[in-house]
């Protein structure tokens, strides 16, 4: 089996997961959903990292990769950050002070 | 220390679960924020992991890039008022598309580069998708986002023909993407492919107005997400794959629901442009009388009601007023009313905008209910009152053919046997479309802004209880 048609089974099983998990949230956390989901999407980062790193990369390579990373970087940290915030907000009756 | 090539795989699939479960544990409220800390073990993980691969060398650039991007990202997350969470989320699909696309173009040269004959046919698909998508959702969430705040109009701008410009431009961008997958040398073609990418997501969204937000933004989730997943596939790496199909799927099935809850299909709201339609009918509505009431008898009616189901809308967002509505909610609480609040499901501007705010004003969230449970239950309501939303609770979606929101779901608010409607003025609402609903005679309207209007009920209400 060659590596893309592997790669194309992992995506077509990954996205079927996902149908399946996000079939099952609420409404009610549609919003903390979609900011958690954009900062797992950042996991650019990675591809980021990579070309950034490398030992012979072009000058644009390099810009290019930089400027991926800090994007990236700025999606992790901010929402994770704001998913928790909001999440922070939901309680139950009884659970306030 | 480098790390050991079975190490690696690993600690990528251990970052993979790690995000499976995040998403899992979403359903409900009392396990989500657990759902928050594993997604970022599982994003440390694979930071680490790629940060300690050994064709990674040069670490100055990286780390000015990661301490630049906290830097940013910390005060975005705390300082960001909740009523701006939708400008945010539009403005990070953006950030997250820009950096697959600038990562996309990066591996584009440096295959060039490498092999001179460029990449294989395979890889250059997957470049292409990941860099179509990353540079159009880029544009159009930044468009989304001007929308959003408020520094672009937010009516919908349609011309002649406009349909027909978007799709040839894009039909351009995929032809131009296809030669270069053929012939990847072409060098010249490639920046003339990101152009077109870039002006087709501008003109995406331009005859996109604020009512169909929540589709555009649940799209541009999706697009975001398969552009990582795209990325995935240029790097040969698991990860991203998964990471970015949960992410597209996820975006995808919410603007699904978004455009179930509107009764429309995604063609339409992409070229439909809702909210051109209906001036006639909104100026034939002028003459009609309607009731009207002062602070002092909603408070009354509030008051002496035994069921109260309070419908929030984008305007309640606009005005601040939540924080208000909870206080009203406390009083009438004490007071004995039971007080409910009812949310359609593309209120606001944002899938599930509505509830975060409640959320923020401390209002429980186990009163707060969804369209399809609350409304058998509207016939038994004392009091619907409606604050700063419209279509939703439009009886013309059920009852007029020839309405433009003809057969979308609403909130039954015309069943409760009072109905008091927020509103600042008899303009229709933001679609243009005339409300039925407002000339009915177990309909009270509170003309004012909001906030004000709620402080005034709370005070009234509070002066009741004293007695």
């Amino acid at each position: 089996m060659g590596t893309y048609e592997f790669d194309l089974w992992v995506f077509m099983l990954a996205a079927f997961l996902g149908f399946q998990l996000i079939r099952s949230v609420s409404p009610l956390l549609h919003t903390p959903l979609m900011s958690l989901t954009n900062a797992i999407s950042a996991i650019t980062v990675v591809g980021a990292i990579l070309l950034t790193g490398e030992q012979h990369a072009s000058t644009l390579s390099r810009i290019l990769g930089f400027s991926a990373v800090f994007l990236a970087v700025l999606n992790v940290v901010s929402g994770y950050l704001i998913t928790d915030r909001m999440l922070k907000m939901f309680k139950r009756r009884g659970t306030e002070k | 220390m480098k790390l050991d090539d079975a190490v690696l795989p690993i600690l990528y699939m251990l970052a993979a679960m790690g995000f499976i479960l995040a998403i899992k544990w979403m359903n409900s409220p009392a396990t989500a924020r657990r759902g928050v800390v594993v997604g970022e073990i599982g994003m440390a993980l694979a930071v680490i992991g790629t940060l300690l691969r050994f064709e990674v060398v040069n670490y100055e650039w990286i780390f000015v890039a990661f301490f630049l991007g906290t830097a940013v990202g910390i005060p975005i997350a705390y300082i960001m008022p909740m009523t701006a969470v939708p400008q945010r989320t539009a403005f990070s699909h953006a950030c997250g598309a820009l950096a697959s696309a600038l990562i996309g173009t990066a591996e584009y040269y440096k295959g060039l580069d490498q092999s001179g004959a460029g990449v294989s046919k395979v890889v250059m698909v997957a470049l292409i998708v990941e860099t179509l998508l990353g540079f159009l959702t880029f544009t159009a969430s930044m468009m989304a986002f001007g929308k959003l705040q408020e520094v672009l109009p937010q009516r919908p701008i349609v011309y002649k023909g406009q349909n027909f410009v978007n799709l040839g431009i894009f039909a351009a961008a995929a032809g131009i993407g296809l030669a270069l997958v053929v012939s990847p040398g072409q060098t010249f073609l490639f920046p003339i492919f990101a152009v077109l990418a870039l002006l087709f997501g501008i003109l995406l969204i331009i005859p996109i107005g604020g009512a169909d937000m929540p589709t555009v933004i649940a799209l541009l989730n999706s697009y975001a997400g398969l552009s990582a997943s795209a990325m995935g596939f240029v790097l040969n790496n698991k990860l991203l794959i998964v990471a970015g199909a949960l992410d597209g799927s996820s975006g995808f099935i919410l603007s699904i629901i978004m455009c179930r809850a509107m009764n429309r299909s995604f063609t339409n709201v992409l070229f439909g442009a809702f909210g051109q339609l209906q001036t006639t009918s909104a100026a034939a509505g002028e003459a009609k009388p309607v009731h009207s009431a002062t602070p002092e008898d909603a408070a009354q009616i509030l008051d002496s009601a035994r069921s109260v189901v309070v419908i929030p809308g984008y305007g309640m967002a606009v005005a601040q007023a939540q924080h208000k509505l909870r206080e009203m909610y406390d009083i009438l609480t004490r007071r004995g009313v039971e007080v409910r609040f009812a949310i359609h499901p593309v209120a606001g501007r944002m899938p599930g905008h509505m509830n975060v705010l409640l959320a923020e004003a401390d209002i429980p969230y186990d009163k707060l209910w969804e369209m399809d449970d609350i409304n058998p239950e509207m016939a038994n309501v004392d009091v619907a009152l409606i604050i700063g939303a419209n279509d939703v609770v439009n009886p013309g979606a059920e009852t007029d053919p020839n309405s433009p929101i003809s057969g979308m779901p609403i909130i039954q608010a015309y069943k409760a046997r009072t109905v008091m409607v927020i509103k600042r003025s008899m303009n229709p609402g933001f679609a243009g479309i005339d409300n039925d609903l407002y000339y009915r005679d177990n309909t009270l309207m509170l003309f004012g802004d909001a906030k004000s209007f709620l402080s005034s009920i709370v005070k009234e209400a509070g002066a009741l209880a004293k007695v």
